[in-house]
């Protein structure tokens, strides 16, 4: 069922909704767009491929306290558990690229076997709202791994611009439920049909297909193509820091005087030191290695675990990495990419 | 809220439950073993055990303003023991710990050893350094539970004699116990050194242990691993019958920080104790 809202409607609820709820929207910035919360001023939307740090932030912040304590010598005083922030939030304007990543960082944080509070008690206080994706970006892939840019899936709500309208789906009960009241309306026949032929080619090649191939036909651990690969890479791990699904993290202590604090931030597994044993061996030693491991955890690894790649395509580890390292020349290389797609 | 020290703690419970939060400790007691290696015993504020652990398991233990680092554990009566090697910034401060002093406890993490397999068969154990400790875990309950059991075995290797842990156990208590050998190797040896010298897997190839119905557990450094692993094989040791446990660096301890995995497998979920055959099956990355 597809609902239909005016822009200056839409507006006007979002506005609306800043009563009691913080609202991040992509903001304009000099070094890209940013989540940030919104004023209420004009959104400026114009550039808007997608936002420079994955919306992964939100709910697995880059830094973030586990716990406080106090250190007296030779004692330890109280052990405070850190509760995260339970602020109501909406966020307007996501990727469906980055929704589908909350829904793959769900596999991890929101397990069967171990539930991250933090992350889990941010995830039930969000509401996200995405914005389809009329036009892709240059280093978009999402349709190329059955990726739909007008997907709804990891949204409460998608919208899909048209004219002087949004169209609106619903990727959860309480997106429905937002969605079946005022000031949104179901949308006519005439604007259904128009949303599905929007929707008309979504991907290229299912998600099924392409994981069935990342399964299948990925090269030996020990095939001499991962010698090429690694070859430029820096290992400055920006890609593993702006991918919306790597989840890699590390836990550190920050003390002053008395109090202390032990803090969770974003780890790479392209560093060396991430898997250095305290006797001095390392089983990634080179670059070779991690760079293997980015690409099986994402396309082999994962999908074993969880049934699911972890990659979206939003192509950001393409747009940013200072060597074009790409990605989708890697999968090509490795003989997991179709081979009719051109780059 | 719920943590691991409520004995009350449903599984549903057990899910909310926030496992990067740390139990409070404190140092019980603190036993040199050589001149880098301590022995610490590890219980409640209230002394008593933290949690259980069964043999093979490991723990995240940390120093308020130092860190945290995955160590194998063993239960004693009303504590844990963990032996730290002093390699690094936490066990450096472990080191200079003194007992009483608190700490941060938390798991227990990974699967032991399944001792049903091991039940009603010869058991040869293979340990490198402080690869003793996992394995002491099971020697322990293995001596506890003597009748479930076959012949015993036991290689150990260590750089020097000043550098053997659990050394009374060692010497005089397990060579000395029902229907165990107990060999003992060293890489360099001193002037009263009377015992073998060389490496482990020299050792295991000379003493060419007994085959059958045995299993084999070992642990130690990958290096030794690997070319035990070898040895082992060429003696006609099935992949299915070795066992060992594996150590890498962890922040975690449940699946999420990323950086213990072999292939897909995740070694404070999956394991840290893994057949040969089953590492096999996994790419050579430990």
């Amino acid at each position: 069922m597809i609902y239909q809202i005016r822009k200056d409607d839409f507006l006007s609820w979002l506005k609306k909704q800043r009563e009691g709820k913080k609202v991040l929207v992509p903001t304009r910035k000099e070094e890209g767009y940013l989540f940030l919360p919104w004023v209420g001023d004009e959104l400026d939307l114009r550039e808007y491929t997608n936002t420079l740090k994955p919306v992964k932030d939100v709910f697995f912040p880059q830094w973030e306290t586990l716990i406080r304590y106090r250190v007296e010598k030779e004692k330890s005083g109280e052990i405070v558990e850190e509760t995260s922030r339970t602020e109501p939030l909406i966020l307007f304007g996501v990727r469906p690229c980055d929704a589908k990543s909350i829904k793959l960082l769900d596999n991890v944080f929101d397990g069967e076997k171990y539930k991250d509070p933090y992350y889990c008690q941010r995830r039930k206080n969000t509401l996200i709202i995405s914005l389809g994706c009329r036009e892709l970006g240059p280093t978009c892939f999402c349709q190329n791994i059955g990726i739909n840019p007008l997907s709804s899936e990891g949204s409460d709500i998608l919208l899909v611009e048209f004219e002087d309208r949004y169209l609106a789906q619903s990727g959860s009960d309480t997106g429905l439920e937002i969605l079946e009241q005022a000031p949104f309306t179901p949308a006519e026949s005439k604007e259904q049909k128009i949303f599905d032929e929007l929707n008309g080619n979504p991907a290229r090649l299912n998600e099924a297909e392409f994981r069935s191939l990342a399964l299948n036909n990925m090269p030996d651990f020990n095939d001499s193509v991962w010698e090429k690969l690694y070859q430029k890479c820096l290992n400055c791990g920006i890609c593993t820091y702006l991918c919306p699904t790597c989840h890699c993290f590390d836990i550190s202590e920050m003390t002053l005087d008395s109090e202390g604090k032990r803090v969770r931030s974003w780890d790479s597994c392209m560093y060396s030191s991430f898997t250095l044993h305290g006797s001095g061996h390392n089983p990634r030693p080179t670059g070779k290695e991690r760079i293997r491991q980015r690409i099986m955890h994402k396309f082999n690894y994962f999908p074993q675990n969880y049934g699911v790649i972890a990659c979206v395509g939003c192509g950001r580890c393409v747009a940013e990495c200072p060597v074009n390292f790409d990605v989708r020349e890697a999968l090509k290389l490795l003989g997991v990419w179709k081979d009719d797609l051109q780059l | 809220m719920a943590n691991s020290l409520d004995p009350a703690a449903t599984a549903d419970d057990v899910k909310r439950i926030n496992a990067l939060l740390p139990v409070k400790a404190k140092i019980l007691r603190i036993t040199q073993e050589t001149p880098d290696v301590k022995l610490f015993s590890i219980s409640t504020l209230d002394e008593q055990l933290p949690f259980p652990v069964s043999p093979g398991q490991l723990v995240m233990l940390s120093v308020f303003g130092m860190g945290e680092a995955i160590f194998a554990a063993s239960a004693g009566e009303n504590c844990l023991e963990v032996a730290v090697k002093r390699v690094g910034i936490l066990t450096e401060a472990l080191h200079e710990a003194k007992a009483g002093q608190t700490m941060g406890i938390r798991g227990p993490y990974g699967n032991g050893f399944s001792l049903d397999i091991f039940q009603g068969r010869n058991l040869l154990f293979i340990a490198g350094g402080i690869g003793l400790a996992p394995v002491r875990s099971l020697i322990k309950h293995v001596l506890n539970h003597r009748k479930d059991f076959g012949h015993l075995q036991l290689i150990g290797g260590f750089r020097s004699p000043k550098d053997l842990v659990f050394k009374r156990e060692l010497t005089e208590i397990w060579p000395v116990s029902e229907d165990f050998d107990v060999a003992i190797t060293v890489d360099k040896a001193e002037e009263d050194w009377r015992g073998h010298v060389g490496y482990v897997p020299d050792l295991v190839k000379k003493l060419k242990p007994q085959l059958d119905e045995t299993a084999c557990i070992l642990c130690g450094p990958p290096v030794m691993l690997k070319n035990t692993f070898n040895v082992l094989e060429e003696l006609a040791f099935s992949p299915e019958n070795i066992y060992t446990t594996l150590e890498m660096r962890m922040k975690c301890g449940i699946g999420q920080c990323g950086r213990c995995n072999i292939g897909s497998c995740y070694v404070c979920l999956d394991g840290p104790v893994f057949s040969l055959a089953q590492l096999r099956a996994l790419p050579d990355e430990y």
